[in-house]
This record gives C-alpha cells, sequence and structure tokens, in this order.
C-alpha cells in the first residue's frame, strides 16, 4: 500500500532521517514508534509531501509520489491528522467537516458565487454527507460550535472526522492520544479499529504503548533517525534493542 | 440561508429609499462614493478577511480599472459598457500572473511586495503622460448611458452605482458560503491542514487574488465614469492604506462589515472638514484602536459592546 525507501533527512547538520525504508500493508494498522526526537513527525511530513526528503522514495499503491504536495496526496486518497491539532479555528465543527470534502466537489468559484442549481445540490451533499463522520466519530452533538472552542479531546475527534471525510485510503495519524484522558483514549482505541473496519489503512505514531501493542498488526521502531526494528507487537516487546533504546531515554 | 436572503433584502431595500430621504441633496454626491468604496473593501475584504492575504497596492487594481475605462472612451472613444469589461479582464489577468509569485510570500513580505506593486503602478500612472495625462488628470471621460438615459446626476449614479454594489454583495455573500468560501477561511486558520485535505492552497489564493482585482477594477471604472475627471492622486498608498482601514474596522471576513467600514470612512471627512489634512494620521489611529479594542470590528464590536453595557447596568440596578 505505501511504501518508503532510503528516506533520509537533513536539517542543516542535523540528519532527522537516515535511510529509513519500510513498507505498510494494505487494511493494517502499523504503528511508528521512537523516542522523543526520533524523527516520527519529520517521516510523516516526508511521506505527506509537507517537506521534500533529501533523499529517497516515497511509492503509494505502487507509483512513486515523492515530492507531491499534499493536495495531490490527499486526492490519491493519503490524509494524516497533526500532532499539534490543525483545525480551522473559526469555523464551525461542522464547516471543518465541510472542508474535509473539498476533494469529492468540484463547484468551482464564479459557479458558486452566481450560485448555479447545480451548486445548491452540491452543497446539500456536502453538508449531509459531512454529517455522518461527525457522527461516525461521535462529535454530531457540537457540529455548531466554533471549533477553535472545543475542549482537547473533541479535538483531536474533529480532525479525525475531517480526514475521514476525504475518505482517503490511508490515514496518518501523530499522536491522537497525546493529551487525552483514559477515557478519551479507549474511545480513540475503538474508533481507529472502526475506522481500519471499514477498509481504511492506518499509520499511527504514539508514545502511548499501551494503545500501540493493543490494535497495531505490525511495529515500526525509529530511534536517532534510523529504523531500529520492525514486526509484530510482541517481536517488538522481546527486542532487545528497542528495550535498550527505550531504557537509554529513561535515564 | 432564508435569513441570509431577508438580510440582503433588507438591506437592497434600504439602498433604494436612501435617495428619496436625501432628496437629491449634496449628501447623494457622498453616497456614490460609499457605493463604490463598499464595492473595493468587499473586493479586499475577501483577500484579506477571507483567505488571511494582505494587500497595500489595492488602490493600484482600482486605478488600473479607471484609467484603462477613462483613457478607452475618453482618448480613442470606445464605448463605456465595452471598456469597463475589457478594462476588469485585463486586470484580472495582470493580477492572476502577478498573483503566482507574489502569493507566494507571507505576512510582511506580502506586504512589502503589494505596496512595492501599488507604487509602481502609481508612477505608471503619473509618468505615462501622453496616455494618462500625468499629474495634471485625464479629463472628459464620458457617463455611462443606456439608450437616451445618461447616468449624468448624482441620483442617476447612485442608483447606478449601488446597482453594481448590490451585485457585489450578493456575489461575495454567495462566494463565502460555499465550498470555494469555506476552503479560503480554511487556508486562512491553517493552510497545511487545508492542503492535507486537498485543497489547493496556492491556486486558491491567486485566483481570489484575481477576482478581487477585478471588483475593484470594476469600482474604478464606475468611478471614472461618474467623476468624468481622474488624476493619480486618487490612487496612491494613503488610498490602499484608507481601503485596509475600511475592511478591518467593519470587520475581517464580514461582508456587512465592509459596508459599515466604507460608509464611516466615506462619511467621516465630510463631518470633519477641517481635519482634511490629518486624514492619514485619523485612519492610522482609527486602525490601531479598533484593532485593539475591537478586533472583530464594528459588525462584531459594536453589538458585544452593546451586550457589555446592558450586562453592566443589570448588575448596577442589583448593587
Ligand atoms: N523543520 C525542522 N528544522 C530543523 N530540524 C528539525 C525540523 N523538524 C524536525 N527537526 C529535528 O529533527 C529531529 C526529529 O524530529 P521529529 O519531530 O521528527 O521527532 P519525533 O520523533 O516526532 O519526536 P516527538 O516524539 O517528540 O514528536 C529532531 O532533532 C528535530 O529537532
Ligand atoms: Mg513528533
Amino acid at each position: 500500500m505505501l511504501e518508503v525507501s532510503g528516506i533520509s533527512q537533513v536539517f542543516g547538520g542535523v540528519t532527522a532521517l537516515d535511510r529509513v525504508s519500510f513498507g505498510i500493508t494494505k487494511g493494517d494498522i502499523t504503528g511508528v514508534i521512537g523516542p522523543n526526537g526520533a524523527g516520527k513527525t519529520t517521516l510523516f511530513n516526508i511521506i505527506t509531501g509537507i517537506y521534500t526528503q533529501t533523499a529517497g522514495k516515497v511509492r503509494l499503491a505502487g507509483t512513486d509520489v515523492s515530492g507531491l504536495p499534499p493536495e495531490r496526496l490527499a486526492r490519491l486518497g493519503l490524509v494524516r491528522t497533526f500532532q499539534n491539532i490543525e483545525l480551522f479555528s473559526g469555523m464551525t465543527v461542522h464547516e471543518n467537516v465541510m472542508v474535509g470534502m473539498h476533494t469529492k466537489s468540484t463547484s468551482g468559484l464564479l459557479a458558486c458565487a452566481l450560485k448555479m442549481p447545480w451548486c445548491i445540490a452540491e452543497e446539500r451533499r456536502i453538508r449531509e454527507n459531512s454529517m455522518k463522520w461527525l457522527e461516525f466519530t461521535g462529535i454530531s452533538d457540537l457540529a455548531e460550535v466554533t471549533a477553535g472552542n472545543l475542549p482537547f479531546g473533541k479535538g483531536r475527534m474533529l480532525e479525525i472526522a475531517r480526514a475521514l471525510a476525504v475518505e482517503p485510503q490511508i490515514i496518518l495519524m501523530d499522536e491522537p492520544a497525546a493529551g487525552l484522558n483514559n477515557q478519551e483514549t479507549l474511545g480513540l482505541s475503538q474508533l481507529i479499529q472502526r475506522i481500519r473496519e471499514t477498509g481504511i489503512t492506518v499509520v499511527l505514531v504514539e508514545h502511548d504503548m499501551e494503545l500501540v501493542m493493543d490494535i497495531c498488526d505490525r511495529i515500526v521502531v525509529l530511534n536517532l533517525g534510523k529504523k531500529l526494528a520492525e514486526g509484530t507487537p510482541s517481536e517488538i516487546q522481546d527486542n532487545h534493542e528497542v528495550i535498550a533504546a527505550y531504557l537509554g531515554e529513561d535515564e | 440561508m432564508k435569513k441570509e436572503l431577508l438580510k440582503f433584502a433588507a438591506f437592497a431595500l434600504l439602498v433604494m429609499l436612501m435617495p428619496l430621504a436625501f432628496k437629491g441633496g449634496y449628501l447623494m454626491n457622498v453616497l456614490v462614493f460609499v457605493g463604490i468604496n463598499t464595492m473595493l473593501s468587499i473586493a479586499l475584504n475577501l483577500l484579506l478577511g477571507y483567505a488571511g492575504q494582505i494587500s497595500l497596492g489595492h488602490a493600484g487594481f482600482f486605478g488600473l480599472g479607471a484609467y484603462l475605462s477613462g483613457i478607452l472612451t475618453a482618448s480613442y472613444g470606445w464605448n463605456a459598457w465595452l471598456a469597463m469589461p475589457l478594462a476588469a479582464v485585463t486586470v484580472g489577468i495582470l493580477a492572476y500572473l502577478i498573483g503566482f509569485p507574489i502569493l507566494k510570500l507571507k505576512g510582511h513580505y506580502l506586504a512589502m511586495a503589494t505596496l512595492g506593486l501599488g507604487i509602481i503602478i502609481y508612477i505608471v500612472f503619473n509618468e505615462t503622460v501622453d496616455l494618462t495625462g500625468g499629474p495634471s488628470g485625464l479629463s472628459g471621460i464620458p457617463n455611462l448611458a443606456i439608450g437616451g438615459l445618461r447616468f449624468d446626476s448624482d441620483v442617476k449614479n447612485y442608483y447606478l452605482v449601488w446597482g453594481f454594489t448590490l451585485a457585489t454583495v450578493l456575489f461575495a455573500l454567495n462566494l463565502a458560503n460555499s465550498r470555494v468560501g469555506r476552503a479560503l477561511r480554511a487556508v486562512h486558520d491553517s493552510e497545511v491542514a487545508a492542503r492535507v485535505v486537498g485543497v489547493n492552497s496556492r491556486l486558491l489564493k491567486v485566483q481570489i487574488f484575481a477576482v478581487s482585482a477585478i471588483f475593484s477594477s470594476l469600482a474604478g471604472s464606475l468611478y471614472a465614469h461618474t467623476m468624468t475627471f481622474i488624476s493619480p492622486a486618487s490612487f496612491g498608498f494613503n488610498f490602499s492604506v484608507e481601503l485596509l482601514t475600511m475592511v478591518v474596522i467593519g470587520g475581517l471576513g464580514s461582508i456587512y462589515g465592509s459596508f459599515l467600514g466604507a460608509a464611516l470612512l466615506t462619511l467621516l471627512p465630510e463631518f470633519l472638514r477641517a481635519a482634511h489634512d490629518y486624514d492619514i494620521i485619523i485612519y492610522g489611529a482609527l486602525l490601531m484602536v479598533m484593532v485593539m479594542f475591537m478586533p472583530g470590528g464594528l459588525v462584531r464590536g459594536v453589538p458585544e459592546l452593546y451586550r457589555k453595557l446592558i450586562k453592566l447596568k443589570g448588575g448596577a440596578d442589583h448593587a
């Protein structure tokens, strides 16, 4: 489904990623873990076209998508959420998800401004379909709330709802459980599994090990920009290098 | 949606009936300018309030519309109804082409680049004396006419200009509440998140820049044909700042706010004749005060102030 090969990223003198390669199987929930500063977010930024890598390739469903901008990748079915939530804070929750349907609608600027009949019909479809994603993520009662006023946990849900509205093939989530309480984390865990059941491939950067070990099919471990290990949750738990890397971080 | 339409109908009715209240007095002339400035503020607001992109050069687009219309009709004998759309399309294409490199810039850099653009256009008006008449201006621009009806009085111009302004209001309202309007606001709030869900922010910014320039150009053409005389002084940096002030005072991202801002800043000097030489200082001060105390502009600030006053009064009553 998604394949990165030999990805390196150098910022000034800092090597954030060093020849990282792995593949992600369609329909899996894959975890990407590693200590702070390991390069997880940088990797996501490269895969989603926000940064252009120093070296290496990204392939999506067999085609080379290295260097494509985020908006093109969205149309190819690749979306993400952010470690520091990025909401359209001045817009309502409902409107946020409606923007998520941008690639699933076509009315142009002039047609919208002149309110052509097909735009009115499309607008109704956007309005109705987007509600579906608010219900899916359990925040439909907040539809008319301004996104900037949402409590943190609900904001995370909204980001996921907005990404799902793109109807992606694959969704990358950067620390979706960060800042959530136990209750909310449990909800998130169930949500991620429901997302997978709809056929969407999930990639997850997460520090919450319980969550990762619980729901991931496979795990990729990064440390200091290098891939340290790759395998099933039980393989990773028994991997000495991984344990050492995490213990090293604790000191 | 229904409510939105009613609001517009009420606004349009108010505009239509306004001349009855003034019986064609001198204020009618000022109200023509309120119409033109409303158009300009809305145009700038689409860019600044919705897409979040600043322009300090909009007086330039306004001037280009005025001069293209003026020169084509006064010097080459074109029909004004032909000159106007041609000017608008030309300015639109120009803005579109300039938009690609210029809108890559952000914040201060974009402000500086658009400022530079405005100044260049202003210099062109002054220096191409053969075409524009230079600093002494271009006169003899014909009024618009439909058949035998010539728009040559303040009242007639009022209806002409406000016809265009109401169309602009409707255009902007429709746009704001559509897929494209939401995408614009999304780019404003978080460009990276907008791109990740598939919004081509770069193209969208350029498109709205061009649309904004087109409406500014139309306003310029109307200005030329109602005034029949234009000179570069009306299209300088000062006027770009004045437009910015209108948009910010009225309320960023509010179409009716742009009308309020335009009305206030057009009418105010009429009441402050004495302070004429200090207008740029007054605008600057107004801008500062608004940004500090009413960042949402008049449309949001005044109702809020009203609520606060009521609360205060309620509190005092209890005490
Ligand atoms: N835009 C940038 N410019 C310079 N250095 C950067 C940039 N982005 C990331 N880095 C550096 O790259 C390294 C990896 O950062 P990254 O954010 O990818 O880590 P992470 O694994 O996501 O960490 P965390 O778990 O804390 O989120 C860090 O040393 C960071 O300082
Ligand atoms: Mg990170």
